[in-house]
């Protein structure tokens, strides 16, 4: 075989390592390279290094420490059966990029995957190995993510997350008949077992009242990601899981993936990709079960799919227009946080505002990104929709014109 | 008309020390021009007072501290108006005490809007700032030339020095110059292009990671622009690829469409074959503890699996004397994949301990495998199985119960009653007393350790804690 280039391969393994969503640098613990060796900080605020036009944030070097892989995913590029081209690199070799690159200030760190090699232990033993110099032999304070692969054992799992400030396993697709279907090497229990070990660390590290600070596991916790649009799931039934993850694991993060073509897909996958919009709505309806109070239930039905035309916080509202409007000089926050177009600092500012004067129409459109869409739903000093928020035509008047994203 | 006059820029102290006399004099914002000396700047020597009003210094006054750092950091936009908004912030304050709460006030507002400008501008200087290597007498350093959109510099220097202590570096920029020796850092005046370096090799592979990361499927441009404003782009030594990677990615993507699928690889499809054929085969009845445990886990007789993370077998000596049937896994039960390991299982430890129970000579498992939840906000609320489950589940226990052969099994609380019993058996009418099971076991009922962490009078919890030790004290002797 003839050998390919360091170049070569930066390009072969991180096309493969983009169908991963996740580039979060955020969360972690406080720390920076004074007083060390080496260089790296996380302040906790994630930084974007770049953006690609695809819209999606550059923040850490995201590759495979190899695609070969003895698995048969139908819906990934690495599979054993795809042609795509493939190669490996060497731990040093990951090492040294992840180094040169924070150097020049083009990234926060690195997010490291990988296909399965030989085995799953030894596959993760040198993903292990590659955090481990970063840390040891060269100090870097900088973030790591790692790939976990559920099948390795629970001791590489836990050293991982002792060098790593984040991990992720990703449980692929919403529906665990689609995953025996699409991915058959893989395994849902196996992949729910590994995220209860990881929390079960991240709690023990967290618990109180214990006298030695245990050594920081994983501290930017664990996140996964879901394939929206491979199989048949419905938005709701994608959610349902979504929440049953988030109160099983407390994860930071479910990122949803809107399916998208591959090159050299398998004949099992639908070739349609579902609108980008979608994904987004997701995301929206994910923030109000997340920031928001609002239970999956009121959000949407597990059979339902959620209305691409509306985001889901006004399809709530219209939906439960008894509950509006809401008098913005007197309401809790709670109330206020339901009200279409209103995001939690809105609501912070509002109520921080409102200890020192009534509000009018005029500072709300000065607290809010704009006043047109909150009318029907809100009481001002100055301001009341009337029969406004009853009218049959109000999905009409509130609903975008256009779509923000297609 | 009033003339202030600032040494520089972002001269706050300056500025500070003028609106303070001018706020004394009693001097209105309308009445103040705010100007930059010419002749000034940040490294000429400020000798002369710029401030020509009288200096007849009036009694300090205070102001809240969140407006003394809202103005730090105004001072820093670029916007010619950012003195006189402050200015009359200030004067405002004297009436207003409030003033700086109210956001949605006009001047407030604006003060707001230049904060922002001013955040976001420092946090394009961290993502945006790229170094590129270059060797002095000293050996290597790392020097930047950036443009920040406002004069942020300064202020964000401090950030670069704790992240890359060990490195010399410059940031090399039109209004100020930053320069890190791994000690200290110190500021120089701004500077041309020309004096950062060129080029630097490892650029090429930025610029081949930046194109590969890229998805042609989803173009988002307006988002990448949104976050990455062109303004940025000709330093940026990746951006100069954005062009040709939109105008590509159509066609890449139609041609995956088109292309798609192909035939598998011959040697995966090998391998498949012979995976296929030495498949584990499915057995009926569990032979064995092991496939007890290893068969809870890819169980499908009742739906509970799917949100739970895994099936919990029972665990103890294979030939245990005691057996012990809770109900079903608690939230830590589920995630560690062992039974009575959670809060309930801490009484239960302690209660064995108090009965003379050694715990590592029983066996412990639960009457369903899988654990009930609904999830109420962040947490996984426990619920109590129905019949259905628990005869769904009943073929798990009674292949624990043949295997195990235990003489006495002890059921904790109404669930494992019901599943061991085949019948609801109220535990406060049966407990204390050996009851006969179908299998020449003998059967003790009593209550469920987390029924008695929720008793919530003191002394019905102490007196239903005593009856469970004296349970458990019943079933040892019973087994011995």
């Amino acid at each position: 075989m003839a050998t390919l280039s360091l170049k070569r391969k930066l390009a072969i393994l991180s096309d493969a390592a983009k169908y991963d969503a996740s580039c979060a640098s955020s969360g972690s613990e406080k720390r920076n390279s004074v007083g060390g060796k080496g260089i790296g900080s996380t302040e906790g605020h994630g930084i974007c290094h770049a953006y690609a036009p695809d819209g999606r944030c550059i923040s850490l070097l995201k590759i495979l420490l190899t695609n070969f892989c003895v698995y048969d995913c139908a819906y990934c590029i690495n599979r054993v059966s795809s042609n795509t081209p493939r190669a490996r690199f060497t731990v040093q070799e990951v090492v040294d990029l992840t180094l040169g690159f924070y150097r020049r200030n083009y990234i926060e760190g690195l997010f490291l995957s990988s296909g399965i090699i030989r085995s799953a232990d030894y596959t993760m033993e040198e993903m292990v190995r590659v955090a481990r110099t970063l840390r040891e032999v060269h100090d870097f304070r900088g973030y790591i993510h790692l790939k976990v692969i559920p099948e390795a054992s629970p001791r590489l799992v836990e050293q991982a997350a002792l060098y790593a400030d984040r991990v992720s396993i990703n449980i692929e697709l919403p529906r665990d008949e689609s995953l025996a279907a699409l991915a058959p090497e893989k395994d849902v229990v196996g992949i729910k077992k590994a995220m209860g070990a990881v929390r079960l660390g991240v709690d023990a590290g967290r618990e109180k009242g214990r006298k030695a600070k245990p050594p920081p596991f994983a501290p930017a916790g664990q996140s996964t990601q879901m394939i929206v649009g491979a199989d048949g799931a419905s938005d709701g039934a994608i959610l349902a899981r979504a929440d049953s993850l988030y109160g099983a694991y407390r994860l930071r993060r479910v990122y949803y993936s809107a399916f998208s073509p591959i090159p050299d897909s398998a004949a099992r996958l639908p070739l349609a990709r579902p609108p980008l919009i979608r994904e987004h709505r997701l995301y929206q309806a994910d923030w109000l079960m997340r920031f928001y109070g609002f239970e999956r239930t009121e959000i949407i039905g597990e059979t339902e799919d959620l209305d691409l035309a509306i985001d889901p916080k006004l399809a709530w509202a219209l939906r439960n227009r008894g509950d509006f409007p809401v008098d913005v000089n007197t309401a809790e926050r709670e109330r206020l946080l339901r009200v279409p177009g209103l995001g939690v600092k809105a609501v912070g500012r509002i109520l921080d505002v409102r200890r020192f004067k009534r509000l009018e129409l005029a500072d709300v459109k000065r607290l809010t990104r704009g006043v047109e869409k909150l009318k029907p739903f809100l009481v001002c000093a100055d301001w009341s929709p009337g029969a406004l928020t009853d009218r049959a035509d109000l999905r009409e008047r509130v609903e975008p014109q256009q779509l923000e994203l297609f | 008309m009033q003339v202030a006059r600032l040494a520089h820029e972002t001269d706050f102290d300056g500025w500070r020390r003028a609106a303070r006399e001018l706020r004394a004099a009693g001097t209105p914002p309308e009445a103040v021009i705010w100007t930059i000396d010419g002749a000034g700047g940040l490294f000429a020597a400020a000798s002369e007072d710029p401030l020509k009003v009288s200096r007849k210094t009036a009694a300090a006054f205070s102001v809240p501290k969140t407006f003394v750092d809202l103005a730090g950091k105004v001072i820093l936009h670029r916007s010619d108006e950012r003195f006189s908004l402050l200015y009359r912030l200030l004067w405002r304050l004297q009436g207003e005490p409030n003033l700086i709460h109210i956001a949605s006030d006009p001047d407030v507002a604006r003060a707001h809007d230049l904060e922002r400008g001013v955040s976001r501008a420092a946090h394009k200087m961290k993502a945006f700032v790229r170094f590129r290597l270059a060797q002095d007498e000293d050996g290597e350093a790392y020097v930047a030339w950036f443009e920040p959109a406002h004069r942020v510099t300064e202020a964000t220097a401090p950030f670069f020095a704790r992240r890359f202590t060990n490195m010399r570096f410059s940031i090399l920029t039109p209004d100020v110059c930053a320069h890190w020796d791994t000690r200290a850092l110190a500021f120089t005046p701004g500077a041309d292009p020309a004096d950062a370096p060129r080029e630097d090799a490892l650029e090429e592979y930025w610029r081949t990671y930046y194109a590969s990361i890229f998805n042609p499927a989803r173009l988002k441009t307006a988002a990448m622009q949104r976050e990455m404003p062109k303004m940025y782009w000709r330093n940026l030594p990746e951006a100069a690829l954005i062009p040709e990677l939109i105008a590509k990615a159509e066609g890449r993507t139609d041609a995956m469409v088109r292309q798609a699928p192909t035939v598998p690889s011959a040697r995966a499809v090998k391998a498949a074959l012979r995976n296929s054929r030495d498949a584990p085969y499915d057995g009926l009845a569990p032979t064995s503890l092991e496939d007890v445990a290893a068969g809870v886990d890819h169980c499908r007789r009742c739906p509970l699996w799917r949100d739970a993370t895994q099936g919990v077998a029972g665990e103890g000596p294979a030939r245990a004397k005691l057996m012990f049937v809770g109900e079903q896994p608690g939230d830590q039960e589920d995630l560690a994949g062992r039974p009575f390991v959670g809060p309930a299982g801490q009484v239960f430890d302690r209660a064995l301990s108090e009965a003379g129970v050694p715990r590592a000579e029983t066996y412990v498992t639960n009457a369903v495998k899988h654990f009930k939840h609904e999830k109420r906000g962040k947490r996984r609320i426990h619920q109590t199985p129905t019949s259905g489950e628990v005869t769904a589940c009943r073929w798990w226990l009674d292949g624990e119960r043949r295997l195990v052969r235990p003489r006495v099994i002890v059921m904790l609380g109404a669930t494992a009653a019901l599943s061991v019993m085949g019948k609801p058996t109220p535990i406060a009418r049966n407990r204390g007393q050996a009851l006969q099971l179908a299998d020449q076991a003998q059967g003790v009922v009593t209550y469920h350790p987390s029924f008695l962490l929720r008793v919530p009078d003191e002394a019905a919890k102490q007196a239903g804690y005593a009856a469970f030790v004296e349970d458990l004290k019943l079933a040892w002797t019973l087994a011995a």
